[in-house]
């Protein structure tokens, strides 16, 4: 009985292959062998010199490029932009998330017109980085209308110029980034409270516990997968930090390179030919994303179980 | 007597808590939409209307703005929706199809590097395209395939995030016996996939079309690097090239024109899609 069903399995299987020569072979040439030929090019010496009049090399270098990454101040700079402007958006971004996923889903609550809430905050997250970065550019440039509005209403006597100031710069970068992802976090985490058992926090409050004791002693250690998950995320997602600085600076970095991120460099190296240069901060990028990739994977098998 | 009191502080509590709850959902809403309200009111306005000041009220330049918009030859708007919509609407249509097909690979047959190919996806999944690029970029280039749309269309068949999520749904909406059915009836697998399993997977497709259309959309990185000719450029390189002309000397009122129409389409379709956009975004990502 079990054998013929067996051989028919096994005659079906095949199709199993057939319906991945698509991914896979569009996965090799796209993806596997770019990847190669980056870490490949990382090795040699190659770029446009006299302004893109002569090119230099392919020479191999071995690890020269990657020496001369290190030993520029600048890489470290950069990767520092890039952190402190995603932590000042990440930190209000987790907070905000918390409270408002933590209201939807508090039954007791009866938000109203909670889907209408939901889809607005979500909706920044769609908007075209390059457009809304263009769109803040124009609303706080030098005489734009935030500038007109808090001068009209006398918190200002003169035009802030928010461009020129480093941290006002960097404020704008980070605001941006935490309007575009503080609604998707809100609904993963309404997602992870809404996993959560109910009883539990039923239970506490029968024992008399407060609303705020629920919190943070139930709600949140019950949500810590979750949290790390969408912190990890949110870091590879702050990493490639790119449309909006790129755009809102017009691609300096300005003022004096506060606001040049990691992706911006690389940009920059891909923009003048400079392959060796480019390739050894794309491996450079690849191990870091690649480490924090391997958390997010474990933390997916977790749940798969 | 006690309890009584308890339960009348608890009550009171509450309200207390859901219009503060209210208050600030309805400050976040206005956060989130007020920079578009200023967007869009400012595209209905003159350029010297803009420079004098701001007005919540929508000026009556609105046809003006578009016209001029479309007569600035300097930024071939129509060839850039064009670009955008053929990038992005090819991306969704092979990105949905050939990651339904992955994942009914996966799904529905067994062999012998079913899983060690499924984990490989799951690993591959966050790492980010741009540290990829150099390789992509410099093959394009050396083969003389840039200026051309289709590099930025056919990359997205092997999309492992849109595979995990329709992975997922197949899970839940997909029994084996109805393969079996279907194989008993005499349909062969490829037409099986066509006439069955894509229907039944239509929910799950249409969130990640929409999803990976907007993104495609919006894709700025990779496209500014090989669309360089005026012509095949799409939206966000116009909007970078708008950025780096001389800011005092543009007409504001094209300006902002120009960002809307970038961002318009995107926020007509989610009006009306939006609950089940929000819904879709949970289904496949996080689990309990």
């Amino acid at each position: 009985m079990n054998t013929p069903k067996n051989k028919k399995c096994v005659s079906y299987n095949k199709w199993g292959y057939i319906f991945l020569i698509p991914f896979v072979v569009t996965y090799l040439i796209f993806q596997l062998y770019p990847l190669f030929s980056t870490i490949y090019n990382s090795f040699f010496e190659n770029y446009m010199a006299q302004g893109g009049l002569i090119q230099v090399g392919p020479n191999f270098v071995g690890l020269d490029n990657y020496k001369e990454l290190f030993s520029n101040a600048n890489i470290g700079k950069y990767l520092g932009n890039t952190l402190i402007m995603w932590i000042m958006g990440f930190i209000p971004q987790i907070l905000v998330s918390l409270l408002l996923a933590s209201w939807f889903s508090n039954m007791r609550l009866r938000i109203k017109a909670s889907g209408f809430f939901k889809a607005v905050i979500y909706l920044p997250n769609l908007i075209m980085a390059s457009a809304f970065s263009m769109l803040f550019f124009a609303l706080f440039s030098d005489n734009g209308p935030i500038n007109k509005l808090l001068m009209s209403w006398g918190m200002l006597n003169e035009p802030f110029r928010f461009f020129s100031n480093i941290w006002a710069t960097r404020i704008l970068v980070a605001f941006m980034n935490f309007l575009m992802w503080f609604g998707n976090t809100t609904i993963l985490l309404m997602a992870g409270i809404m996993g959560i058992d109910t009883s539990l926090m039923e239970a506490a409050e029968v024992d008399g516990a407060k609303p705020s004791q629920v919190f943070f002693r139930i709600t949140l250690p019950l949500l810590k997968p979750i949290l790390v998950y969408v912190m990890i995320t949110s870091l590879l997602g702050g990493l490639q930090m790119y449309d909006v600085p790129q755009i809102l600076t017009n691609g300096t970095g300005s003022p004096v390179n506060s606001t040049k991120t990691l992706i911006m460099f690389l940009n920059d190296h891909l923009y003048s030919k400079n392959y060796g240069m480019g390739g050894a901060l794309s491996v450079i990028l690849f191990v870091i994303t690649g480490i924090l990739s391997l958390f997010v994977y474990r933390s997916m098998v977790k749940k798969e179980d | 007597m006690d309890s009584y009191i308890i339960k009348e502080e608890n009550t009171l509590g509450i309200r207390a808590r859901r219009i503060i709850a209210h208050v600030v959902l309805i400050f976040m809403t206005l956060l989130c939409l007020f920079w578009f309200y200023v967007l869009f009111i400012n595209a209905t306005r003159t350029n010297s209307e803009i420079m004098l000041g701001f007005s919540f009220l929508p000026g009556d330049m609105l046809v003006k703005n578009f016209k001029n918009l479309l007569a600035d030859d300097s930024i071939p708007i129509v060839s850039g929706l064009i670009n955008s919509l053929i990038v992005s609407g090819g991306t969704a249509i092979l990105a949905t199809y050939f990651s339904t097909m992955t994942a009914f690979a996966i799904h529905a047959y067994n062999f012998k590097f079913k899983n060690a190919i499924f984990t490989f996806i799951l690993m591959v999944m966050m790492i980010p395209t741009q540290v990829t690029s150099l390789g992509f970029i410099k093959m394009l280039r050396d083969l003389d395939w840039t200026n051309q749309l289709w590099p930025l269309i056919i990359p997205s068949i092997a999309s492992p995030t849109v595979f995990f999520y329709l992975k997922q749904y197949m899970q839940s909406c997909l029994p084996h016996s109805l393969l079996e059915a279907a194989r008993i009836d005499g349909s062969g697998e490829f037409r099986t996939f066509n006439t069955i399993v894509m229907p039944l997977m239509k929910p799950a497709i249409a969130v990640q079309a929409i999803f990976t259309f907007v993104s495609s959309w919006n894709n700025y990185f990779t496209p500014a690097l090989i669309l360089t000719d005026l012509e095949k450029k799409t939206l966000p390189i116009l909007l970078a090239m708008l950025r780096s002309k001389d800011w005092s000397t543009l007409d504001r009122g094209q300006v902002y024109m120009m960002i809307s129409l970038s961002i318009l389409p995107v926020i007509v379709v989610y009006m009306f899609l939006s609950k089940h956009i929000v819904q879709g975004l949970t289904v496949g990502s996080v689990k309990e």
